[in-house]
């Protein structure tokens, strides 16, 4: 479980996120979604130990989130520039010499499941597919969190959809946990159990998925354009 | 699979396992999918699976034996009241939809006696 307790984080006098209190259940698969700037990144910054919050608490089962606890979360960035002269093979072989937990094996086996090539270099590689190599490489490794920014950000439907049945593969929601940021909500709604609507570095939204379509006979598609739309209602007459 | 947006995904995999059955394609006594397998298959996460076996199982659908997994019910009585039920709640549901668009029931009824009596095509 991941608890957020009062956190805020600032870059410079801007505050990405704002006075935040959320617990994250383990064994689940949890969607944070909101617009760009909302305050994704930062949050999965914060839960991976990457970058510490000015203000407030934060505790992964129960212990403050550090570089000790850093051990016990795979943590993939948003960003494509990683070790372009490597072959796939050498970067599960780098990520074995770092990682205790890491698995060579089990990530030769997710990098089979999703198609690629061990003795491919990640520069040759098209963007797809770099993107499927580091999802083998983060699922390499035996933890009990996987923290991933925009893991389908910019792949084609078919990527996105074997990186999603990789998910469902390889992660076991009996022990481990996945916390996604995204804007794929239709690619990702059926392997959600939580989603997580942020703005302005708030949290507006924190609800189990199952439960918006049975209460209120919606998908979360159409629930997200109804909540941003009421937002702006009474952001306005809050305004006004 | 492609779901509906107005249900919970896992009632809509409850009904397409329950449709299967019905058709014949899984029959009584057949041993399901392991969670992982059938999670996989439909592209929903492990926990939605877990509540389709739950649910089934609460309905008498399923039985899991301890170490050898989830098995279709053989009780072909309690096979029969599912069918009933499932048939009841289809036929109601085309009822309400019919008299959303003002059709009544015994209008219904004299078009259904039409098409079987090869009136209709």
């Amino acid at each position: 479980m991941i608890q957020f307790n009062n956190v805020t984080k600032k870059y410079g006098k801007k505050e990405a996120v704002k006075n935040i209190t959320l617990t994250l259940p383990r064994g689940r698969i949890i969607g944070l979604v909101g617009e760009n700037g909302s305050g994704k990144s930062t949050l999965l910054k914060i839960m991976s130990g990457v970058s510490l919050p000015q203000y407030g608490k934060i505790t992964l089962d129960g212990v403050n989130v550090s570089k000790k606890t850093a051990n016990h979360v795979a943590y993939l960035p948003d960003a494509d520039e990683i070790y372009p002269y490597f072959t796939v093979k050498q970067l599960f072989q780098y990520y074995d010499s770092q990682f205790p937990d890491f698995n060579f094996d089990k990530a030769c086996i997710v990098a089979q499941f999703l198609d690629i090539d061990l003795n491919a270099s990640l520069k040759k590689l098209s963007k797809g597919n770099r993107g499927r190599a580091k999802i083998a490489a983060t699922l390499g490794r035996e933890v009990d969190y996987y923290l991933l920014d925009e893991p389908l950000s910019g792949l084609d439907p078919m990527v996105r959809q074997s990186i999603i049945k990789g998910f469902i593969q390889f992660v076991d929601t009996e022990s481990q946990t996945i916390i996604l940021s995204t804007h794929e909500l239709k690619d990702v709604e059926p392997i959600l159990d939580n989603i997580v609507v942020l703005r302005d570095g708030n949290i507006i939204a924190n609800e189990p998925v199952e439960a918006i379509r049975e209460l209120q006979r919606i998908d979360i598609t159409t629930w997200m354009t109804r909540l941003f739309r009421e937002g702006e209602i009474n952001g306005n007459k809050a305004n006004s | 699979m492609d779901f509906l947006p107005d249900k919970p995904i896992y009632q809509q995999i409850m009904e397409k396992i329950f449709g299967d059955l019905l058709k014949g394609s899984v029959k009584p006594g057949d041993r399901l999918p392991s969670v992982r397998e059938y999670a996989l298959e439909f592209g929903v996460n492990a926990n939605t699976m877990q509540r389709v076996y739950k649910e089934l199982e609460l309905m008498h659908l399923t039985e899991t034996k301890r170490g050898q997994g989830t098995f279709v019910t053989d009780d072909m009585q309690r096979l029969e009241e599912l069918r009933e039920e499932m048939m009841q709640s289809l036929v109601t549901n085309f009822i309400h939809q019919m008299e959303s668009f003002g059709f009544t029931e015994q209008e219904v009824i004299v078009q259904i006696s039409k098409r079987n009596r090869g009136e209709l095509d």
